[in-house]
C-alpha cells in the first residue's frame, strides 16, 4: 500500500471520569457502604421486601394446597413455573458474560459493572431455582433430585434425561458463579475491613476478606486464578442455557423440537440480561450519582449496542422457525409455526414477544436514543416484558395444541400464577437492594488499574497502558 | 510458593505505582530475596520486578477437571451401566453423549472449586485477622516489605536505600 492514510488515532472513551485519584476511587465506591441509606433506598427496600413476603406467603400456600392453585393442567402442562425459571436463568446469563467472556476478550469497560451484574447473576439464578423445585410438585422430597445411594434400590436419577442435566448444569452454575463473584471481592472486603471505624465492622469484614493481604505473590495467584475462572465460567454459561433448552428441544413437541434453541436461548439470555444490567445500572446511578463518574454513559452505550445486536439474533431465530417449519414439510411443525402460535388464540402473546424483543429494541440504531437514560430504562423493561412473553409463546403454544385436536386445551391462569411471578421480582431486589448496601457494588481493585485509560497524555506511564494500545486497533 | 512466617522488618511506603515498581526492581538488585510487595491492586510489571514465577495452579486446575471428567464418567456408568441398568427408550445401557452434559458440568465444577482451593492453600487463607502495616495499603498506598531474616539484613542500609527510592514513609514493622 503506498498511500499512508492520515487517520488520527483513535481515542478511547475514558473509563473513570473525574480525575479521580486512588483514594477518591476508594471513597467514592464504598460511600454506599459506609453511609446511612438514603430515602430512595429506603422506599425500594421496604416495597421490594412486601412483595418478597408476600412471595412467600403464596409460594406457602402453592405448597400446602398443591399444584392445581396453579394454571397447569392437561394439555398445558408447563407453565408460569418453568416460564419465569427460563425467564430468570436467561437472565442470570448477562452477569457471566461481562465478568468472564468480556473479560477473556480484554474488554476495560466491563470492569465497572462487572461486579454488579455478576451478582445479578447470582440473585437471579437463586430466584430461579426455586421455580423447578416448586414445580416437581412435592418439593420436600427434591432431594431426589440428586444421585445418592439410598434404600429404594438403589434407585438412581435417569442421567439420559435434560432435566437431570439441568439440575447439574443449574448447581454447578450457581456454585461457580457465586465463587467467582466471591473471588473477585476478596480484596474489596480486606478494604472495608481496613477502612473500617468500628469493631463489629472490621470483624465481619476481617472474616469475609479470608485474611487477604494483596501482597505481589499473592496477586500474581489471584490474576492467574481469576482468569481461570473466567475462562471456566465461559463455557459454563453457555452450556447452561444450552441445556435449558435442551429441556424443550429434546423433546418431539412441535414447536420445542428445534435444533436453533440452544444458540438461540444463548442469545436470548445474553439479550434479557443485559436489559436487566441496564435497568440495575439506571437505578444504581440515581441512587448514588457519584457511580456514574463510573458507569458512564459510553458503558451503557456499549451495553445498548449488545442488548440491539443480540435482539436482532433473536429476531432472525423467530424467523428462520418459520423458515424451517415450512421447509420440513412437517404438517405439524406448519401448524404450530404458520397457525397456532403466530395467529392462533395466543397470537397477542407472540406479537408483545415480536414488539418488545425486535421491533422496540432498533430505537438503539440511533446514538441519541442509545445515550438517553430515560430511553434505555424504558426499552430495558421492555426487552424484560418481551423476553418473558418469549418462555411463555415456546412453552405454552407449543404445548396447547399439539398432534391430536381432541388433545387441545387452553392454559388455565390463575392469580396464583401472576402472584408467583410477581413476587419473584421482589425476592430478587430485596437480595440485590440488601447487596448494594454490604459490598462494594464496584471492583475497587479491578477498577484502579483502568482507571487512566482514556486520559490525555498517559497512555504510556501506567499498568494496563501497553494492552490499551492493543485495544485501539479493535475498535 | 510458601509465605515467610511471622516476622519482623522494614517497610518502605510509597505513594506512587512506578516508584513501588522502581523500588522493587532496586532492592531485587540489591541482593534481597525475602521481600515482598504489598499493593491495593494488581501493579502490572510488578511480577517481573520482584522476580516471581508463573503461577504454578493451573496445573492443578487441569489436573482437578481431568478428575472431575473421570468423576463424572464414573458416576453415570456406575449408576445406569452397572448398579440398576433400567431399559430407558431402548437406549443402550452406557449411552455416552447423553451422558456428555453431566460429566461436563463435573469437569467445570471440580477445576472450578480446586482452583479456588489452590488459591486460598497458596496465599495462606483464610487468615484470622493478619497483621497489617498500614491501613492505606488496600486503598492508595504501596509497600515493599523487607523481613529480618532476609539476606544481608541491615536497618540503617534499608532505610537509606527506601529514602533514595523516594519512600513517603519507613516504616519498622513488628510483626508481619
Amino acid at each position: 500500500m503506498s498511500t499512508q492514510l492520515n487517520i488520527p488515532p483513535m481515542k478511547r472513551a475514558q473509563l473513570v471520569l473525574g480525575n479521580k485519584t486512588l483514594k477518591e476511587i476508594t471513597d467514592d465506591i464504598c460511600a454506599p457502604v459506609e453511609s446511612f441509606p438514603s430515602k430512595g433506598w429506603m422506599a425500594l427496600f421496604v416495597s421490594a421486601k412486601t412483595l418478597f413476603l408476600f412471595y412467600i406467603l403464596t409460594i406457602a400456600m402453592v405448597v400446602a394446597t398443591g399444584m392445581g392453585l396453579l394454571g397447569v393442567n392437561h394439555p398445558v402442562g408447563w407453565g408460569t413455573m418453568i416460564i419465569t425459571f427460563v425467564f430468570w436463568v436467561g437472565i442470570g446469563h448477562a452477569g457471566t458474560l461481562i465478568s468472564a467472556i468480556l473479560f477473556l476478550f480484554r474488554q476495560k469497560w466491563r470492569t465497572s459493572v462487572a461486579r454488579s451484574a455478576e451478582a445479578m447473576t447470582v440473585f437471579a439464578v437463586m430466584t430461579a431455582g426455586i421455580f423447578p423445585l416448586i414445580h416437581t410438585g412435592r418439593p420436600w422430597l427434591d432431594f431426589w433430585l440428586f444421585p445418592y445411594p439410598n434404600q429404594r434400590g438403589p434407585l438412581w436419577v435417569n442421567f439420559r434425561s435434560p432435566l437431570l442435566w439441568d439440575v447439574f448444569a443449574i448447581s454447578t452454575y450457581a456454585t461457580v458463579s457465586t465463587v467467582f463473584w466471591f473471588v473477585g471481592m476478596i480484596p474489596d472486603l480486606a478494604t472495608l475491613k481496613d477502612r473500617a471505624q468500628n469493631k463489629i465492622r472490621r470483624t465481619i469484614y476481617g472474616a469475609l476478606s479470608l485474611g487477604w493481604r494483596g501482597t505481589a505473590k499473592n496477586w500474581s495467584h489471584y490474576e492467574m486464578v481469576y482468569l481461570i475462572l473466567a475462562g471456566l465460567s465461559t463455557p459454563l454459561v453457555i452450556s447452561v442455557h444450552t441445556i435449558v433448552s435442551f429441556d424443550f428441544a429434546v423433546s418431539n413437541l412441535p414447536g420445542w423440537h428445534t435444533t436453533i434453541f440452544p444458540p438461540y436461548f444463548v442469545a436470548g439470555a445474553i439479550f434479557s440480561g443485559f436489559a436487566m444490567v441496564i435497568t440495575l445500572m439506571t437505578l444504581m446511578r440515581m441512587g448514588w450519582p457519584k457511580f456514574k463518574d463510573y458507569i458512564t454513559i459510553d458503558h451503557m452505550e456499549v451495553m445498548n449496542k449488545i442488548i440491539m445486536m443480540t435482539g436482532l439474533m433473536v429476531g432472525y431465530a423467530y424467523g428462520s422457525e418459520f423458515l424451517i417449519a415450512w421447509y420440513s414439510g412437517n404438517i405439524y411443525e406448519q401448524y404450530v409455526f404458520f397457525v397456532s402460535r403466530a395467529f392462533g388464540p395466543y397470537a397477542w402473546s407472540y406479537w408483545i414477544m415480536i414488539c418488545c424483543n425486535v421491533v422496540i429494541p432498533q430505537l438503539f440504531w440511533f446514538k441519541k436514543l442509545r445515550r438517553s437514560i430515560p430511553v434505555m430504562f424504558v426499552v430495558s423493561i421492555f426487552v424484560n416484558i418481551g423476553m418473558w412473553f418469549e418462555r411463555f409463546v415456546i412453552t405454552v403454544t407449543s404445548l396447547h395444541r399439539d398432534f391430536l385436536p381432541s388433545n387441545w386445551g387452553q392454559y388455565a391462569w390463575s392469580m396464583y400464577d401472576t402472584a408467583i411471578l410477581v413476587g419473584s421480582f421482589g425476592m430478587f431486589f430485596t437480595i440485590f437492594l440488601l447487596y448494594l448496601r454490604v459490598f462494594p457494588a464496584i471492583s475497587i481493585a479491578e477498577i484502579k488499574p483502568v482507571m487512566n485509560v482514556g486520559k490525555d497524555n498517559d497512555s504510556d506511564n501506567h499498568s494496563g497502558s501497553g494492552s490499551d494500545n492493543h485495544n485501539q486497533g479493535g475498535h | 510458593m510458601a509465605q515467610k512466617i511471622v516476622t519482623s522488618g522494614i517497610a518502605g511506603i510509597f505513594l506512587d505505582e512506578d516508584k513501588v515498581i522502581a523500588a522493587a526492581y532496586k532492592v531485587r538488585e540489591s541482593g534481597f530475596v525475602k521481600f515482598d510487595a504489598i499493593t491495593p491492586y494488581p501493579v502490572h510489571g510488578m511480577e517481573e520486578a520482584c522476580g516471581i514465577k508463573r503461577s504454578l495452579i493451573p496445573y492443578v486446575t487441569f489436573a482437578a477437571a481431568g478428575f472431575g471428567l473421570l468423576a463424572g464418567l464414573g458416576l453415570v456408568y456406575y449408576t445406569a451401566a452397572i448398579d440398576w441398568p433400567i431399559n430407558i427408550g431402548g437406549k443402550p445401557m452406557f449411552s455416552l453423549p447423553a451422558f456428555i452434559p453431566i460429566m461436563f458440568e463435573l469437569t467445570i465444577l471440580f477445576a472450578a472449586l480446586c482452583t479456588v482451593g489452590a488459591l486460598f492453600y497458596m496465599c495462606k487463607m483464610p487468615r484470622i485477622d493478619p497483621p497489617v502495616i498500614d491501613k492505606d495499603l488496600t486503598c492508595h498506598k504501596f509497600a515493599i516489605f523487607i523481613p529480618e531474616n532476609d539476606i544481608g539484613y541491615n536497618q540503617d542500609r534499608i532505610e537509606k536505600l527506601f529514602k533514595e527510592l523516594g519512600a513517603a514513609e519507613v516504616k519498622k514493622v513488628a510483626e508481619y
